[in-house]
């Protein structure tokens, strides 16, 4: 695919949103307020695994100013079973599965009220056996989460809480170790980490007598919350309307729902808006963080580098509910490498915690962080240049993709060359430091959208799409319908519509929006187009088709070409109520051909030897991002995803005590980074254009988060001349490893 | 005819076939063609699959056109965050 030029991509214009949140107008979930409102506060699990024999909630419903108290007797049964799993995990049925687990709620004219309420609620449990560690969870006998759900054509050697299995690969990896030189086999264990939005979980709901709902919520999919609560209300999806507030982040944490359906049951019930807002505890304890993994690695090298064959084993934990995520990590895990014997396997367990959710390429960065710390042992152990092997056996077009695909156009190599004539990659390093380096990569994907773009009398446009902007889409979006139509990008205005104003989206995840909505924005736009030139040539009396558009403005073409001047958008829009009525584009469809992006991250650290502290003391982040439409955002993503990982490196963990309760539901001591801890991350933009893109675009906001566990470590192990084999590597950890 | 390969655990459910040959000429008629062969798959294809076509994928398009010589890769469903 040739490079475009572009009048507007790749641009850094001022962000539409930015006024707004900085000025404190912009409407975060927990900000909607309506008049005879009252508030919810949910009573939940203090134990891992318990039956609930009773709950009691008459002294609760006596107390003044209550005015509905629901437990899981409440919600009906529903038949897609994963809707049903959806339901339980946000009020427990029969037994609570993890602590935090939601047992019952109140709605009350204060939130004090309610919380006085919850005191109230007496449920009788009768604990049961709990397992929170994954290769425990595996072990046959170990407690069960769930009857009847383990995964097809598996045996008798591991237990009912393994849902699923999947495996991948190609050639003989037998035969590629015996042609190896050296073989590496390691074994690693990473934590589970929570995406750590900033703003907590919060939703506004008001169902009507008449049946009629409405529901405000902080999610990245509006339609996926109308689908999900529509069903277990059992309502019609049109007669309950979802709006996305603003989102405080989200990361993939917001792609199910935990408190919509408490809000609509308690509204249902006091005939009043319910207002559901989590503190921090309840976000860590009954949310959905990501994984955590034990795994297993081998891979062989020869001496010149290549490598002959690689094998990984992954065993990934997500919670209490069946889940389906493992097949992601083992499709990752050897995606950078060009492999003639490659196998990867994979299995899903359940465990009493909470269900796991997606976070930023969900599956991917552990199972990265193990294949790429066993390439830096080899490089390590046969005196070889990291870049240089990775250069060696990096994928690239026609290559045999590990999970199965050839890949069209990528830009690995681009980025792991630019990586190595990088100066970060040659400057000396101090005392103690050590630098590390990782592949990484990540999918993207495409799906369903739809856009409706408005032309006004005033030759502005307003167009609505439907998917939560997480991560600057409405600029992203705003810039490719004004590149489309040609005109000023001040004359766009972005702006999320409700379920009830547009038709259907996916939910904004895989780092499909800018990929996907700007597909269907283009396309839009040419509709818009087509019936503009269709309005000036009936103006000027020639053919539809002897009308071209250049510049934001129609023109005669062909044998007509010359014969009258060019006619503007708004000199065609200002008119149009005498021409036909508005003028309007939509588009409704569901693109794929995404186009999967890698990264290649540089970083050094810094250990100090007395207390174990790592400090991260240059980072440099090369990507691929097909056609950076907005740099500014595209930093930022490459940005965001690279210091999530380096908290998921250095500190961030759920910690579980031996009676399977959280230890560390707060950020006091769930240490997240923040700007002080770090230096500024250097983001370096590599566009190789995405065939499947009109304008070449592919997804940016996931592959970043994917290669920072690695590097990290392999800095560390550098600087400390040991690896660790287990994330976080936190202070104590890398104490106890040098001591 | 196109070349349809099964990625390694789905072969429990094909005999242990990880490539085979089926005439279609877009993927819900491959689909149902694979579901017909192996019934086994039905399970597997109902809940949702991705396809990848010559290295494109594509996230349950029924009617993507599959060309005479395509390679067509059967992968799970693309989930993200």
């Amino acid at each position: 695919m040739t490079k475009q030029t572009f009048k507007i991509l790749g641009s850094r214009p001022i962000r539409p949103d930015g006024v707004e949140k900085v000025t404190g107008k912009a409407l975060f979930g927990a900000d909607k307020s309506v008049s005879g409102m009252l508030h919810a506060r949910i009573l939940r699990s203090p134990h891992a695994h318990a039956e609930i024999v009773s709950i009691d909630t008459g002294k609760a419903e006596a107390l003044a100013g209550v005015k509905a108290v629901i437990t899981g007797d409440d919600f009906a049964p529903v038949e897609n079973q994963e809707t049903l799993y959806t339901m339980q995990n946000c009020m427990a049925q029969g037994r609570a599965l993890y602590d935090g687990h939601a047992v019952a709620a109140v709605a009350a004219t204060s939130r004090k009220i309610a919380g006085e309420a919850l005191s109230l609620i007496e449920v009788r449990y009768k604990t049961l056996p709990h397992v929170t560690d994954v290769d425990e969870a595996m072990k046959p006998g170990a407690p069960l989460l769930h009857e009847g759900v383990k995964g097809r054509h598996l045996g008798d050697d591991v237990s009912g809480n393994t849902v699923s299995y999947c495996r991948f690969g190609h050639g003989d990896v037998e035969a590629g170790f015996a042609g190896a030189d050296k073989i590496v086999e390691r074994s690693f264990k990473t934590a589970a980490a929570h995406q750590g939005y900033i703003e907590p979980h919060a939703c506004l709901a008001d169902l009507g007598a008449d049946g009629r709902g409405d529901l405000w919520c902080s999610t990245q999919g509006h339609y996926l919350v109308r689908e999900t609560c529509a069903e277990i209300m059992q309502m019609e999806a049109s007669q309950l309307r979802v709006t996305a507030s603003e989102i405080g982040g989200g990361f993939g944490g917001k792609t199910t729902i935990f408190i919509e359906p408490v809000a609509l049951m308690l509204s249902r019930k006091a005939g009043k808006p319910v207002k559901v807002v989590m503190n921090r505890d309840e976000v860590f304890r009954a949310s959905g963080p990501t994984m955590s993994s034990s795994m297993d690695i081998k891979i062989g090298m020869r001496k010149d580098g290549k490598i002959t064959a690689a094998q990984a084993r992954l065993r990934y934990q997500g919670g209490a509910f069946p889940y389906e995520m493992v097949s992601m990590g083992a499709m990752s895990a050897f995606a950078a490498y060009d492999l003639e014997h490659v196998q990867t396997e994979g299995w899903d367990v359940m465990t009493n915690r909470p269900k796991m959710i997606s976070y930023r390429a969900p599956g991917a960065p552990m199972a990265v962080y193990a294949v790429e710390s066993v390439v830096d042992e080899l490089c390590r152990t046969l005196e070889l240049d990291p870049l240089d092997t990775r250069l060696k056996n990096a994928a690239r077009e026609g290559v045999k993709s590990s999970y199965g695909p050839r890949f069209k156009a990528i830009g690995l190599v681009e980025c792991l060359e630019a990586a190595r004539a990088h100066p970060h990659y040659s400057a000396p390093l101090a005392a103690n430091t050590g630098r590390g380096v990782s592949c990484g990569f990540w999918f993207n994907f495409g799906g369903q959208v739809s856009v409706s773009m408005a032309i006004n009398t005033d030759g502005t446009v307003n167009l609505i799409e439907g998917n939560p902007d997480i991560g600057g889409s409405r600029a992203s979006i705003s810039m490719m319908a004004a590149e489309a139509l040609g005109i000023p990008l001040g004359r766009v205005r972005t702006t999320i519509g409700d379920t009830a104003s547009i038709g259907f989206s996916d939910t904004t995840d895989g780092s499909r929006v800018t990929f996907a909505v700007g597909i269907a924005t283009i396309n839009a736009a040419n509709a818009a187009i087509r019936e503009m030139c269709k309005r000036a040539a009936k103006i000027w009396e020639i053919d539809e088709d002897a009308v071209e558009w250049v510049d934001g403005a129609a023109q005669p073409a062909g044998h007509n070409a010359g014969d009258f001047p060019p006619m503007s958008l708004a000199e065609i829009a200002a008119t149009s109520g005498k021409t036909g009525g508005p003028i309007a584009g939509h588009h409704e469809g569901a693109p794929d051909k995404a186009g999967v992006s890698f990264g290649v991250h540089l970083v050094d650290v810094e250990v100090d030897p007395e207390t174990g502290f790592t400090a991260i003391k240059r980072y440099t982040a090369f990507q691929d991002a097909g056609k950076a439409i907005h740099p500014a955002y595209v930093e930022g993503q490459i940005q965001g995803g690279v210091v999530q990982g380096i908290g998921w490196a250095l500190n961030e963990e759920y910690v579980y005590g031996t009676d399977g309760r959280l230890q560390n539901p707060g950020f006091l001591d769930y240490r997240i980074p923040v700007a002080s801890d770090l230096p500024m991350i250097d983001a370096v933009i590599i566009e190789v254009p995405n065939p499947g893109h009109p304008f070449g675009v592919r997804g940016v906001g996931e592959t970043s988060i994917v290669p920072p566990l690695a590097a990290v470590s392999n800095g560390v192990a550098q600087a400390i001349g040991q690896r660790l084999f287990e994330l976080p590597m936190s202070p104590p950890k890398i104490l106890k490893a040098i001591s | 005819m196109a070349r349809v390969v099964i990625f390694g655990s789905l072969r429990a459910y094909t005999d242990g076939v990880g490539e085979v040959e089926i005439a279609a000429s877009t993927t819900r008629a491959l689909l149902k063609e694979l579901a017909r062969r192996y019934p086994g798959l039905r399970e597997v294809i109902e809940a949702g699959v991705s396809l990848a076509i010559d290295g494109e994928v594509f996230k349950e398009a029924w009617f993507t056109p599959i060309g005479e010589d395509s390679e067509v890769v059967v992968m799970p469903l693309m989930v993200g965050g």
